[in-house]
């Protein structure tokens, strides 16, 4: 069986062309609803993760199990029918929550048992309760389990226009309440003590933040399950994380990814009824959030090996322009290296690629590279001459490596034989006004000329 | 409700505990090995659950019971396509696919533990957040192809949550009558149980100081990824038997019980093997005991027995709040019990210190006894009345002990009680002496570094202040400091 043979069956199509175009009227509240808690939850995680209390979530969602089954049981004992009305249900999951959570705090504040293993604990024992309480509402007359068992794994696709407009008016509650909150809720998370200080209730506005995580934790029970419902506040945060150093861009970021992976995880489980919603909207985060993490701007790893190699390759072509210099320097004589003047000699390859060791893949790379950029023309079999730019760009590398050098000597205590290789590393990363203050201090011999090497040229490249 | 069957209970007591122990008349064979079965994986579980503890990785075991679902799918689907290429035959498929599934698990453990680190590293992405997109997401690629393909392959979804503890039992080996769950989770013990004492010495070095491990040759790679590999094969063979929810349970709560208590780390170790097997029984024994009262005072028709696994989680809970409670070292009523205890010497002392004062500024002079009776019954009356209820505690033990004599509305100083007394208002004058002589502070505040410091001065540390201030007559304000 594989995913062809799925869609070998006929109704598929129908499906899922139903579902794109929003024919049915349950398909279409459950996409909003579903949407508008995906968003609260990405912008409510946006601050959780920030004050690293991410998994707390999971907590929530695990100690929410003992509720919902004493909430079923005791709507039972006093008015039969009524267990599985949500509103019952849901008041059940957060007593039970919040009680988690204070068992939490109770424990990381009182005993010598840390944050995670405080929330390890917590998780087992309401997990280990709810569990045998389950048992127990399965053995009762009226204890149907089916339906409690969407808490579990969730069940998107199936969820009632009722349940739906609860799990939609509340997220959107949440969403306005964290926008009107959202100066004060940044600055909690960045300074908390500012924040104090500024006269701000930390306490209050920590409280509000957790309230806020347990209630989208909460009505996220039913759309994904309690096993996955953590990833609604995590996955979005920490893929918008990736594109912007930015809070507000971030959280807006991670409210529109958490919509479009609830929106896409509805999309997908009502055209293939066979997939789990909770599953899958997890899954289009988890797929987002690999896009975010190779392609994210601003900590992605692609733009981090981009920028990374841009900056290698400008420390090769200087290290080269260089190299060809201090070759046909000896040739002109220190004070003769006009930009025109280092165009004429040819310079041997075999010879170039001694000067620095380079490995030969990298010599040839590094050629080529200036070839292209019009800084060297290849003359003869082996013979490059520098253009015009290279010899300017030439002139600029080696001032820049003297001047530091120099600074070095006159200004340190550094060895000699050391003051090369300190100015292999710096040379690249001075710019203009810090070389034109390097002039200035080392009483400006030669203004935009090049200073002529304090140490033999021999000795570079050790 | 609740308080009308309160009174229930109450009156009918013999019956509640006839009802509480009916069901364990039914005590079979069964339920002796389903203790067996429950304690040796809470046993097994606990022995890297201790060093996921002390590493602060206690999430990792979480994280791994949820993905190793993963590996479990993988292996049905690898011996099930093992069968369909026929490179094994159908009778043997049972015992390849559980091999495979063990090995799937360690896989999949390891491989998220691993990605949880790279993405730490590569993406700069904080440690529990990585965790949590990392397992997340497995466990939903998991959840994902069991549904997708359930078809070909039967896994029970709830039969890996929660585990058939109660029926595991009835799968024997052989004709021995012995469960396989208890070869099975016995050997995994065994294998914990030697590593742990093999490898002792590098992972105690390597949970408590992982710079000193590396430095002294230890890799601490190798011995994160070793115990992570261990982590996910423990609970892979737990599972079946006993159900992801009793070893996530199992995992931490009994090393962390058993880190309230002790300071050393094989006692530790001892300790959360017990806490674990007492876990065990204790669980199932509330498990058949406590759903039918219960239910029964809710009202809900008669239900037999809870799902044990759940209740041994439970039950392992229970021992960690008990542990949290009444500990005998960092234990909640303890640390309480000290603190009053303090409290109420302070409050004693300023018992003794302000009747002292009282006999100072209205001397017994014969001639006017009354009158400076009556002003020191006046004073004492308001400083009691006006003072919490620890100083009436204070002044009733002080009258027990003999250090106070008179009413509770008129006390007055014994000849012991004076002696302390004294004791103690020359600490408090000393003190202020040394203060004003070595510090630049307003004369207010002399009097409440003083009030404070009194209660923590010992005689060696007396005579010392005494011998700096050159054994001074009187302090700051200028009243005599008794000898």
């Amino acid at each position: 069986m594989s995913a062809s043979a799925l869609l070998a069956d006929d109704s598929l199509w129908e499906l899922f062309s139903r579902a794109i175009s929003l024919r049915d009227y349950n398909t279409r509240v459950v996409l909003a609803g579903t949407t508008m808690l995906g968003i609260s939850g990405g912008l409510v995680g946006a601050f959780l993760i920030l004050r690293k209390r991410a998994l707390a979530a999971d907590v929530v969602s695990h100690a929410a199990l003992p509720g919902i089954a004493l909430a079923f049981l005791l709507a039972e004992r006093f008015s039969p029918g009524s267990g599985r009305s949500t509103g019952v249900l849901l008041l059940g999951a957060f007593v039970t929550g919040l009680l988690g959570m204070a068992m939490t705090l109770a424990i990381r504040s009182w005993t010598r048992i840390k944050d995670d293993a405080a929330l390890a604990v917590v998780l087992g024992l309401f997990f280990g309760v709810g569990t045998a309480l389950f048992t127990v509402v399965q053995k009762t007359k009226t204890g149907n389990v089916a339906g409690l068992r969407d808490f579990v794994f969730g069940k998107t696709a199936s969820l009632v226009a009722a349940d739906v407009w609860l799990i939609g008016g509340i997220s959107v509650a949440v969403i306005v309440l964290c926008g009107g909150v959202f100066k004060e809720l940044s600055l909690l998370c960045f300074d908390e003590e500012f924040a104090a200080a500024r006269g701000y209730r930390t306490t209050m506005l920590d409280g509000l933040l957790t309230l806020m995580a347990v209630t989208v934790t909460l009505i996220g029970l039913q759309s994904v399950g309690l096993l996955l419902v953590v990833a609604l506040l995590l996955i979005p945060p920490t893929a918008a994380r990736f594109w912007t150093n930015d809070l507000k861009i971030m959280s807006i970021l991670a409210a529109v990814i958490g919509g479009v992976s609830c929106a896409g995880g509805v999309v997908l489980s009502s055209s293939f009824p066979r997939l789990a919603a909770g599953a899958v909207i997890v899954l289009t985060g988890s797929v987002l959030f690999l896009v975010s993490l190779v392609f994210g701007k601003e900590r992605g790893l692609f733009p981090r090996w981009r920028s990374q190699r841009q900056f290698e390759q400008r420390i090769g072509r200087s290290d080269l322009l260089r190299a060809c210099y201090e070759l046909l320097e000896p040739i002109l004589g220190s004070d003769e290296t006009t930009p025109e003047s280092l165009t004429i000699y040819e310079i041997d390859a075999l010879v170039l690629s001694v000067t620095r060791q380079w490995p030969r893949g990298r010599f040839h790379g590094l050629i080529a590279t200036a070839v292209r950029d019009g800084l060297l023309v290849l003359s003869s079999k082996d013979g490059y001459h520098l253009t015009l730019r290279g010899a300017e760009e030439a002139r600029d590398a080696v001032r820049r490596h003297r001047l530091w050098e120099i600074y070095l000597l006159t200004q340190t205590d550094l060895d000699p034989r050391l003051v090369d290789r300190g100015a292999d590393g710096i040379e690249h990363v001075l710019d203009p006004d810090q070389l034109a203050e390097l002039e200035r201090r080392l009483g400006g011999e030669s203004p935009h000329g090049v200073p002529p090497s304090p140490h033999p040229i021999g000795a570079s490249g050790t | 409700m609740s308080s009308r069957h309160l009174v229930k209970f109450n009156t009918k007591q013999p019956t509640t505990v006839n009802s509480l122990l009916t069901p364990l008349q039914t005590w079979t064979l069964l339920d002796t090995w389903i203790v067996v079965i429950g304690a040796l994986a809470a046993m097994a579980c606990a022995l890297p659950g201790c060093f996921l503890l002390l590493r602060k990785q206690s999430l990792m075991g979480d994280a791994i019971s949820h993905t190793s679902l993963l590996g479990v799918v993988g292996a049905f689907f690898v011996s099930h396509w093992l069968v369909e290429a026929k490179v094994i035959s159908p009778t043997t498929e049972l015992s390849v696919r559980h091999v495979a599934m063990c090995v799937g698990a360690i896989v999949v453990g390891v491989l998220s533990a691993w990605l949880t680190e790279s993405l730490q590293k590569l993406g700069n992405v904080e440690s529990s957040a990585a965790l949590g997109v990392v397992f997340t997401s497995l466990f939903a690629l998991g959840l994902l192809l069991i549904r997708a393909f359930a078809d070909n392959v039967h896994i029970d979804l709830d039969c890996v949550l929660y585990g058939e503890i109660v029926t595991a039992p009835m799968e024997t080996v052989g004709k021995s009558g012995v469960p396989r769950a208890v070869i099975v989770n016995g050997f995994v013990l065994l294998i914990n149980l030697l590593l742990t004492i093999l490898l002792f010495k590098e992972l105690r070095l390597s949970a408590f100081d992982p710079a000193l491990a590396t430095t002294l040759g230890i890799p601490a790679q190798t011995m994160h990824y070793g115990l992570m590999g261990l982590t996910a094969m423990t609970l892979v063979a737990a599972f079946e038997s006993v159900g992801s929810i009793l070893v996530i349970a199992m995992l931490i709560i009994p090393p962390a019980t058993a880190y309230l208590l002790t300071d050393r780390l094989p006692r530790m170790i001892g300790l959360s093997l017990l806490i674990g097997a007492i876990s065990a029984a204790l669980g199932h024994v509330s498990a058949l005991t406590l759903p039918p009262l219960i239910s029964r005072s809710i009202g809900i028709a008669d239900v037999q027995d809870a799902s044990s696994a759940g209740m041994m989680a439970a039950a392992a809970g229970f021992l960690f709040v008990l542990a949290m409670l009444l500990g005998p070292r960092y234990g909640l009523a303890v640390r309480v019990w000290h603190r009053l205890l303090l409290k109420l010497r302070i409050a004693s002392e300023d018992v003794l210190g302000q009747l002292y004062r009282m006999e100072e500024t209205a001397p017994r002079v014969i001639a006017d006894a009354d009158s400076s009776d009556v002003r020191q019954r006046t004073s004492w009356h308001r400083y009691i009345t006006t003072h919490s209820w620890k100083s009436r505690i204070a002044t009733w033990l002080l009258m027990r002990r003999g250090w106070l004599t008179g009413s509770h509305s008129d006390a007055r100083l014994t000849d012991i009680g004076r002696e302390a007394a004294r004791t103690l208002v020359r600490s408090h004058r000393l003190w202020e002496s040394f203060l004003a002589k070595h510090f630049l502070l307003g004369e207010g505040r002399f009097h409440e570094s003083a009030e404070q410091v009194e209660h923590f001065l010992d005689p060696e540390l007396l005579a010392e202040l005494d011998h700096d201030l050159d054994r001074p007559g009187v302090d700051p304000h200028g009243r005599a400091i008794p000898k």
